[in-house]
């Protein structure tokens, strides 16, 4: 895959089968809050400004839900460059996908909409571990 | 690069260079304090070219609307004639009086020229004469007569160190309020948590007799902390409130001192966040308001998220320190 990928490609009804962006609201904060209090990764969210991280957490989740959003496979690798820095690799990768398939879980949304959420979150790892 | 143009001269900006870094290379003084696009201290106006949106920042829609923008979160991209801060973005004040609140905290009490409209929480900037500027909470209720601001005084601090001496009278100017850290209702009975440390008790001041005033029936929780008991202020004023409103509860937290949690003194020595977390584990359908120095602010505003406060509930106040 070349590493500027543009992410567009994605079911377009996905984002309105989950309810669009009352969805992703309603998910930014479970999710989140996994996230941030899971041990295998919350080290890399240590003193981040949580208004801005929230703001991310929202943008990534609208992409992930198929929603509109202008993410480049450029802005994933500079995003997380700090990270791969600092040991980020396919294990915390997997973490977030884990605990995003969790939270819609919770959310009571159907498991084969998680799984083309997952997809589309899947299409980013090798951008966001720059590789 | 792009060119400031500034009273009659013209500056090339360098890469990366904020118009106020390049404003203050050429030797013009510009009010500033913290850097950080948060005290609106070096508020300018910005004509002939585009201004940057982040620039505008949390700036009230009337101030954008004229071209204000920050100077410090200015990043040029095109030519933009900059001038100065006019008379409409400020108004004078006076000093009415300055009291002692502890050791290190001063009340600092103003009466604007004209009544200033503003949010019992929300911050102003206040001007000396030779455009020295400090952000300051407002610890008064809108209806008060005067604007009351606590003040710590910091060893060698330009402005605390001016304000503990200064004479009654005295002309300031005041520019805002800014802020977003205010009672907002969302509903009479929603339980609402207010924690800070140090001066971060002014914005809470005022938002907890705002909301007691407005009749707010939910629970309301005032955790003040400080590192020892003298370190405290308004713990009088702040008893004498919950004696009176059965709905609001004040804890006090210092790191060191006697403990006296169930004593009149009410003062616990743990840390502010296990005062709050031990008797809170949840804290699903709460309001939050958080105060003060900022890395106890983006702790704490953490901890309260993670114990299941909504993001979107939690307001917080970062006292940013002034820049060097």
């Amino acid at each position: 895959m070349p590493s500027a990928t543009v992410l567009t490609t994605h079911e377009p009804a996905l984002y309105e089968k989950l309810g669009g962006e009352a969805a992703v609201d309603a998910a930014v904060d479970v999710f989140y809050r996994k996230v941030l209090s899971d041990d295998r990764i919350s080290a890399f969210f240590d003193g981040v400004d949580m208004d801005r991280q929230a703001a991310k957490q929202k943008a990534f989740l609208t992409m992930a839900f198929g929603g509109p959003h202008n993410y480049t496979g450029a802005d994933m690798r500079r995003g997380h460059q700090h990270l791969v820095a600092r040991g980020l690799n396919d294990t915390h990768f997997d973490v977030v996908v884990e605990l995003l398939g969790k939270s819609l879980a919770e959310l009571g949304v159907a498991p084969e909409l998680i799984a083309q959420v997952a997809g589309i979150a899947e299409s980013t790892r090798n951008d966001v571990l720059n590789r | 690069m792009p060119s400031i143009h500034f009273e009659g001269r013209e500056f090339p900006v360098q890469v990366g260079e904020t118009v106020l870094d390049c404003l203050l290379r050429n030797g013009i003084e510009i009010s500033h304090s913290c850097k950080a696009g948060s005290c609106q201290s070096c508020l300018v106006k910005g004509s002939d070219g585009p201004i940057p949106e982040f620039a505008q920042k949390g700036l009230k829609d009337t101030l954008r609307a004229q071209g204000y923008f920050l100077a410090c979160s200015c990043q040029l991209k095109a030519d933009l004639t900059v001038t100065r801060a006019g008379s409409e973005a400020r108004v004078e004040a006076l000093i009415s009086g300055v009291d002692r609140l502890n050791d290190t905290v001063l009340q600092v009490r103003l009466k604007p020229g004209v009544p200033l409209a503003y949010f019992a929480g929300q911050y102003v900037s206040v001007f000396r004469e030779d455009g020295l500027a400090r952000a300051y909470s407002l610890a008064s209720l809108p209806d008060e007569q005067e604007l009351a601001l606590h003040v710590r005084m910091i060893p060698g601090g330009a402005m605390s160190g001016w304000l503990s001496s200064v004479a009654p009278g005295t002309k300031v100017w005041l520019q805002g309020p800014a802020g977003n850290c205010f009672y907002a209702r969302s509903t009479a009975d929603e339980p609402i948590l207010l924690a800070g440390a140090g001066t971060g008790l002014a914005p809470l001041y005022g938002i907890v007799r705002d909301a007691l005033r407005q009749g707010h029936t939910g629970d309301i929780w005032l955790f003040h902390g400080a590192l020892t008991p003298s370190g405290l202020y308004l713990t009088h004023e702040l008893s004498e409130l919950a004696r009176t409103h059965p709905n609001f509860h004040y804890v006090r937290s210092v790191r060191a001192g006697s403990d006296d949690r169930n004593g009149s003194g009410g003062i616990e020595v743990r840390e502010l966040d296990q005062c709050i977390l031990s008797r809170f584990p949840s804290l699903k359908g709460w309001k939050g308001y958080v105060c003060g120095d900022p890395a106890l602010v983006n702790s704490l505003r953490k901890k309260l998220f993670l114990a299941g406060m909504a993001s979107k509930a939690i307001y917080t106040d970062a006292f940013v320190p002034t820049a060097a």
